[in-house]
């Protein structure tokens, strides 16, 4: 099922000469891990912000074409009625968490939704099992540390119930211990609720063993979208300027030297599992 | 550089101290040694007193008990505006430390501060912007660059001056492979030249790839020091410092793990081409025997 569309979609910010999404064509399917991948200034940003459609309704620029979420046209449709659709969880968690408590801050969103008190202690209940956050329900998210205050911020989406969360380069700020923690745990919630999670990220050694597809961008164009096997294979991800994991270094070079002839294993098992193999 | 400066230790902290205001430990009985022309890492967790440690380094921070001592100086009595000729801090995010109206005149305020004549600010700023790149952006408000742009903008406004010893706080954070590669090639020209340098970083694959000597931090402590492959590769340590082993060790691990005869240090992308390289070849060389 396509959960998301952009139909020849334009967009510049105003006052920029050039144009920040060129032509963007993509569908996005229902219960999917996606990771979006691209050097600095490609568009990753942009494409994400019209999601929920703060691109064109906050942002001012100019835009032709559409984004359809769920079948509702982002340009027109209300931010907080996408938002039940679509959760955006941003780089820096401090912005978006706004409540007195952890357990105000995940209500939130609910309270605004008009669903009834006891509905929400449930609900926050299953959210913060799986994020992890329990013990934290009364802590004021300036206590938390980076990757707490990334779990609640991860929570508050959760609890929504949207079809699609996106993350835009969630990692940034933590450790990596906890960086990989929380990769691992966006895994197995899309695993879980059968939703679709779609990660912006640079640190693509984290996020490439899980996977299902992969959006490859460059100046603002979108230039490859599949699954993860076929682009990490292909020529287009070989030649961006992107952080290449080291197992992928070490498998391009066999295969440039024609020692290696299959998929460039993605995750240290299938290295394994190939090597055992032989 | 006077004959008995050279022989010093570059920096030498010596038993240092510190505790925030508001109670937080930061530093606790550090020692360290670093020499000139040396390349450092500094790792640890949120919170392990990296940021702390190098803002003594300058004088942003001043110990309570201990000491630190630049070629040999106690630099106790020495001002901010004297250190910042030596040591020169490019923080994590570029935005606090940019806020002149354009891209040139960022780096012409950097310079004026340290009494250089008006023609060499001229011609170290047209220098500087050709070397990083931002000549197109010379009269830019730096609030319009992109990030990865900012970040180097920050970069040369620091380097412009010289400093002896060059502090990086998290400089590969949000950049991506092109950018890492200017900032690799950057350290490797400054160290040609002499240079000191510091990087405080989380990122594991970098440090594991260019860096040869890691400072291990946690709750203001210093829990290792040595030989980079050597530090991130104790997988005690490195989970108490809140890392995880970065790919080759893993990847070297798994192999034994799986039965697979190797080596115990495949701790680098080279090392671990060279055998699977001839694991694969002796693999399809068994083959092609069995087929005779």
């Amino acid at each position: 099922m396509t959960l998301i569309e952009y139909k020849n979609f334009y967009y510049r910010y105003k006052g920029n000469e050039e144009y920040a999404l060129n032509n963007i064509n993509l569908k996005i399917e229902d219960n999917k891990f996606i990771l979006l991948c691209g050097e600095t200034g490609s568009g990753k940003t942009t494409l994400i912000r019209c999601l929920n459609g703060l691109i064109p309704q906050f942002y001012s620029g100019f835009y032709r074409g559409s984004v359809e979420v769920a079948g509702k046209d982002t340009t027109i449709t209300a931010i907080a009625d996408l938002s039940t659709e679509v959760g955006i969880v941003f780089q820096n968690p401090e912005n978006q968490l706004v409540a007195m408590n952890v357990e105000h801050e995940i209500a939130f969103g609910l309270e605004n939704l008009g669903i009834e008190s006891g509905e929400i202690s449930k609900k926050i209940k299953e959210v913060t099992k799986i994020t992890e956050i329990e013990h934290l329900l009364n802590k004021a998210p300036f206590e938390l540390s980076g990757g707490e205050q990334q779990r609640v911020a991860i929570a508050s989406i959760l609890v929504l119930e949207p079809k699609i969360i996106v993350l835009d380069e969630p990692t940034a700020l933590l450790d990596p211990y906890m960086a990989k923690k929380i990769i691992k745990l966006l895994k197995e919630i899309q695993i879980e609720k059968q939703i679709t999670i779609l990660i912006s990220e640079h640190r693509l050694d984290l996020v490439l063993p899980y996977a299902d597809e992969l959006i490859l961008m460059k100046e603002g164009n979108l230039i490859e979208h599949d699954n993860s096997n076929k682009i990490i294979n292909g020529i287009n991800f070989q030649t961006l300027r992107l952080n290449k994991p080291v197992i992928y270094s070490i498998f391009n070079q066999l295969k440039e030297e024609k020692l290696f002839n299959q998929y460039i294993p993605a995750s240290i098992s299938k290295v394994i599992n190939y090597l055992k193999g032989l | 550089m006077k004959d008995i400066e050279k022989q010093l230790p570059l920096i030498l902290i010596d038993n240092v101290d510190f505790t925030y205001p508001n109670g937080t430990k930061a530093l606790r009985n550090i020692n360290l040694k670093i020499d000139n022309k040396e390349l450092i890492g500094i790792m640890g967790k949120n919170g392990a007193g990296k940021t702390t440690l190098i803002r003594t380094l300058n004088g942003l921070i001043r110990p309570k008990n201990g000491a630190i001592y630049l070629y040999g100086e106690n630099i106790a009595s020495k001002s901010i505006a004297t250190l910042s000729k030596k040591v020169g801090v490019i923080f994590q995010n570029p935005m606090h430390q940019l806020f002149s109206n354009s891209v040139k005149d960022e780096i012409e305020f950097s310079l004026k501060s340290f009494e250089f004549t008006k023609e060499e600010i001229q011609n170290k700023t047209n220098e500087i912007l050709k070397e990083f790149n931002l000549e197109k952006y010379r009269n830019r408000s730096p609030l319009n660059l992109s990030g990865g742009e900012a970040k180097k903008l920050a970069l040369a406004s620091i380097i412009c001056r010289d400093p002896d010893i060059i502090v990086f706080d998290e400089p590969t954070l949000g950049q991506d492979g092109r950018e890492i590669e200017f900032l690799i090639n950057l350290i490797k020209n400054k160290r040609k030249k002499g240079k000191t340098i510091i990087i405080v970083t989380h990122n594991i694959e970098f440090a594991n790839e260019h860096i040869p000597r890691t400072i291990l931090m946690a709750d203001g402590l210093i829990l290792a020091d040595g030989p980079t492959e050597k530090v991130l590769g104790n997988q005690i340590l490195v989970e108490k410092a809140s890392l995880i082993l970065p790919q080759t060790h893993q990847l070297n691990l798994a192999l034994k793990k799986s039965g697979i005869q190797c080596p115990n240090d495949l701790f680098s992308k080279d090392k671990l081409i060279n055998f699977i390289r001839d694991f694969i070849k002796n693999k399809t060389s068994e083959i092609v025997e069995g087929n005779d």
